[in-house]
């Protein structure tokens, strides 16, 4: 499974050989227990995994499954942003009050920034780098283009993710109704009414989002 | 943040023992809140017990009550056929609740644990008897707007923030019963006996032992599927904490109301019940009259502080609109 896994990242690349470090000298201390406990301490996906300092984690990020060392503390925004490098996930209050960190995981929208990574392990997060097919834009985002649905642009990709959503859910049949469910999402520019008409306009068009 | 460890249980029992084995420990499942405060240096536990795997998930009907895992989470449960169809106060009630985001990460058990949104709570420059006990109640002589008007009668309350919950508004005028396990096993507690008033100990929001994990709460099938309301007043039309909501039920029948429910949320330290108005409401005749007469005469033992006086007229007015709208009265 391992030419499955994708762990560029230099920095989570050198954590992980200080988690080695650490484990090698774990399993010496260990060198005198039976197989099967050495065996249980060194399965790959079986968490808990984490002292104070490091945690083990595995993740699907956009279709790619990353093996990953993480301190406990660090949300899953700053993990998407600061390690590997999707800043696409906008970082605005980070406390769950203006949807910017929208992303889905499994499937599902979430805020990233009221979450820890390490609490996602075994989960599949699609952030808006992920929404997109190459240069082919996705349905609504085409459609935030058409109806000017930003100015800024800093709450857009909080807005598409969350407005995906929206539609895949079905909750997304009136102007009301979308307004409600799109209630999480902040924008300080204003661009309220543009986004509810791309949202509305997908809906109706019935493709598949 | 402060560094803590992180302890992933796959088991109930796995998980209280860990809890008893770590006193400074805290359980975390959606995080919605936690984190927030963690952020905050609010909370600042050295070991964390992430529950997100035990199977605690599960909504079913058993025998005359719908039972929700403690980890279903709030956009799940109130889009459940069970409990739209059995408990339709509580789906309405969820979904009047935090973002389509957040309902997606909260779960059931973390919706009756969350702490209070009091912004002297959440200000740590600021005295604050509930994160620092002892400190002094800053709210009392604050900007007081979104605090309790109704108390605990016996007691000078050191704390006069509100819960936060639309969930739990609906829950105590339901009949509910929240299940725990604990180290010596599981129990059962009375939802209305669940969360604490505010009393020398306002640290404590709950009756829930350390270590003591909520499992699951059960609700008892009712006659209120067809006339009820969640009314939520807030200062903006979607996302926001209630200044005052209303979860009102009645059972009705030949024109007479034969047992009547009234939560309210946004006036006290937890969820209010008002016993009085469900009698007095029983074996009447709905009408504006009748609801307006019920209202007033409970508001008589409200005390506002000096923002929130707006509070009493707006509660009582919120009362009888919610009342009205569960009895079809336009």
């Amino acid at each position: 499974m391992t030419d499955d896994l994708d762990d560029t990242s230099p920095d989570a690349a050198s954590e992980d050989r200080r988690f080695f470090l650490k484990q090698t000298m774990f399993i010496a201390g260990l060198s005198m227990a039976p197989a099967d406990i050495l065996h249980a301490a060194l399965a790959p996906d079986d968490g808990p995994v984490g002292n104070a300092v490091k945690a083990r984690i595995s993740l699907t990020i956009n279709g790619r499954r990353k093996r990953l060392t993480v301190d406990p503390r660090m949300t899953l925004l700053d993990l998407l942003r600061e390690n590997q490098g999707l800043t696409g996930t906008k970082k605005g209050c980070d406390f769950g009050q203006c949807g910017a960190c929208t992303v889905h995981i499994d499937g599902r929208r979430a805020l990233s920034c009221l979450t820890f990574a390490v609490m996602q392990h075994g989960r599949k997060v699609t952030t808006i780098e992920g929404l997109s097919h190459g240069e082919q834009l996705h349905p609504l985002q085409e459609a935030f283009i058409r109806h000017d649905g930003f100015q800024c642009g800093y709450c857009t990709p909080g807005q598409l993710m969350s407005g995906v959503a929206c539609i895949r859910e079905g909750h997304a049949d009136s102007a009301d109704e979308v307004r409600e469910y799109m209630s999480g999402n902040l924008c300080r520019c204003g661009a309220y009414p543009n986004i509810v008409d791309a949202i509305l306009e997908v809906k109706k068009e019935g493709r598949k989002v | 943040m402060r560094p803590f460890q992180y302890l992933r249980p796959k088991t109930v029992g796995e998980a209280v023992t860990m809890a008893a084995d770590h006193p400074d420990a805290q359980y975390i499942a959606g995080g919605t809140n936690l984190i927030d405060l963690m952020k905050r240096g609010i909370t600042s536990p050295s070991t964390l017990i992430d529950i997100n795997h035990l199977p605690l998930k599960k909504i079913e009907h058993r025998y005359d009550r719908t039972r929700i895992g403690a980890l279903a989470l709030n956009s799940d449960v109130a889009q459940h056929k069970l409990v739209t169809r059995r408990q339709p106060l509580l789906a309405e009630a969820l979904l009047a609740g935090a973002s389509g985001q957040i309902r997606n990460m909260a779960t059931v058990g973390g919706n009756l644990l969350q702490r209070t949104r009091c912004s002297y709570f959440y200000d740590v420059a600021m005295p604050c008897n509930k994160r620092n006990p002892g400190s002094g109640c800053s709210a009392e002589g604050g900007i007081n707007r979104t605090h309790a008007i109704f108390f605990n009668a016996n007691e000078k309350p050191s704390c006069i923030a509100v819960h936060a919950s639309d969930m739990c508004v609906a829950l105590t005028a339901l009949d509910t019963d929240v299940v725990i396990a604990g180290p010596n096993g599981e129990r059962t507690l009375p939802f209305k006996d669940f969360h604490r008033l505010s009393t020398q100990q306002p640290e404590l929001d709950t009756y829930l032992a350390p270590g003591e994990l909520v499992t699951a709460i059960e609700v008892q099938d009712n006659a209120f599927t067809e006339h009820h309301h969640y009314l939520k007043v807030r200062d903006r039309a979607s996302y926001a904490f209630a200044l005052v909501a209303v979860a009102a039920a009645l059972q009705m029948d030949g024109g007479k109301i034969w047992e009547a429910r009234v939560a309210l949320g946004g006036v006290a330290h937890k969820p209010w019940r008002y016993w009085a108005v469900e009698l007095m409401l029983r074996g009447n005749a709905p009408s504006e009259k009748l609801f307006r007469e019920v209202a007033e005469h409970e508001m008589r033992s409200a005390k506002a502080g000096e923002y929130n006086a707006y509070k009493i007229n707006l509660t009582a007015n919120a009362m009888v609109a919610a009342l009205k709208t569960a009895a079809g009265i336009s």
